[in-house]
């Protein structure tokens, strides 16, 4: 009885473990539900509640013993898919009985701990190129492609630095698209860049939370409120950042 | 002349954003296809029938379906796919245009544009939702099909 409740424990670490992982790195709230409960069916623990919002995870198996429950509390967020392959992976062999349980919880402290990202200047220039090429698809002259790579690479170079210093998203997302319309409105007004209105679309692009309007949107089709609504709140917030930030460069106009 | 520009570029947009997103290397070129033909169905269904929300319907149950036959061939989660795909639809300048227009005190405008933006979010959800669907019930008709083969 006493070896059965430690390995309740153990078991529901390593799905909090996965869970927590998956939610980091960006992973759907269904998937990170499907994954604990995969893995915890396949140890032996048939019924599992989970419930899952974007700022923690409450997970609670129920056996022979009274029922057990666990919380774990997610503050950072961020889009980091190779991490969410990994441990799907791992979810993967475990449900086919490839890994025990000692050895997936190795693996689970391995991949968060692992640091997968690629090198900022590579993320940097990848900002910087897809600025331009959203400046081309939203119907922009190509002579203001050069103006806008370089805000939208020194933007996003920005947001990166900006969050190491002060850690509120909030605040580095308003510097950042602040940085962004400065250097466009200097570009215009040095007639390197000719629409102002497009090269800080295209900038801004690599800022912009679409893929959390979208998720949040699709969250909520999906039965799960509280995390579709609490990813719109932050795609709001983040928007609003984007917005004051352009606002405060055009009122210099 | 236009096409091919646009073509270029998606690819190299969605590509980029793979990279942002950090999605494993060997899948940068994968999501830069399928964004690529995404946009170019949206680009032209736009320019065809002149309404952008099924313009972003159709595209977004392209890349979905896509992604999900992909995603079962390569074993890996659906989102690596059909996320870097869906960036070129998702509607940022517009949302980026609504905020402006709230914070320059145009509040008409800004509604109007918060609503596009809803609307176009709301049709990629949909079509995300719906290419789920489909996928469930082939699941289901073969599973059936198996059935009838061997009966017990």
């Amino acid at each position: 009885m006493e070896h059965e409740v430690e390995q309740t424990y153990d078991i529901m670490e390593v799905c909090l473990l996965a869970g927590k992982i998956m939610l980091q790195s960006g992973g759907e709230t269904y998937r990170v539900e499907d994954t604990m409960m995969r893995i915890a069916a396949s140890y032996g623990i048939e019924k599992t509640h989970s419930y899952v919002t974007p700022t923690g995870i409450i997970f609670s198996a129920e056996g022979t013993e009274p029922t057990k429950t666990k919380l774990i509390r997610i503050s950072e967020r961020s889009t980091d898919l190779k991490k969410v392959a990994m441990v799907n992976s791992v979810s993967r062999r475990i449900s086919s009985g490839e890994v025990s349980m000692e050895q997936a919880l190795t693996q689970l402290k391995e991949i968060d701990a692992l640091n997968v990202t690629f090198p900022l200047r590579i993320q940097v220039a990848a900002a910087a190129l897809a600025s331009g090429c959203f400046m081309i698809m939203f119907n922009g002259e190509w002579n203001d492609f050069i103006p806008a790579v370089i805000s939208g690479g020194a933007g996003y170079y920005g947001f990166v630095h900006f969050h190491r210093f002060v850690p509120i998203k909030f605040f580095s997302e308003f510097l950042a698209s602040f940085v962004i319309g400065l250097l466009s409105l200097v570009f215009v007004q040095m007639g390197v860049g000719h629409q102002l209105d497009k090269i800080i679309i295209g900038s801004v692009m690599t800022l912009v939370p679409g893929l959390l309007v979208t998720n949040a949107i699709r969250d909520l089709m999906a039965g799960h409120l509280v995390s579709g609504l609490s990813k719109g709140a932050e795609a709001f917030l983040t928007a609003f950042a984007i917005g004051a930030g352009i606002a405060v460069v055009l009122s210099f106009l | 002349m236009t096409i091919l520009s646009q073509l270029i570029t998606s690819f190299f947009a969605t590509g980029a954003f793979g990279i942002i997103f950090n999605a494993p290397k060997e899948s940068l070129v994968k999501c830069g296809l399928i964004g690529m033909g995404g946009w170019l169905i949206y680009y032209l269904l736009e320019d065809y029938l002149d309404n952008p929300i099924v313009a972003t319907l159709a595209a977004t149950i392209f890349i979905a379906v896509l992604s999900q036959e992909l995603a079962k061939f390569y074993k890996t989660p659906v989102i690596i796919f059909s996320v870097a795909g869906i960036i070129p639809l998702v509607p940022g300048g517009l949302a980026y245009d609504a905020m402006r227009n709230f914070v320059e005190n145009d509040y008409n405008s800004a509604i109007a544009l918060a609503a596009k933006v809803l609307m176009l979010a709301g049709s990629i959800a949909f079509g995300l939702v719906f290419s789920e669907v489909i996928n469930q019930v082939v699941r289901k008709i073969n599973q059936h099909k198996i059935r009838l083969k061997n009966p017990l």
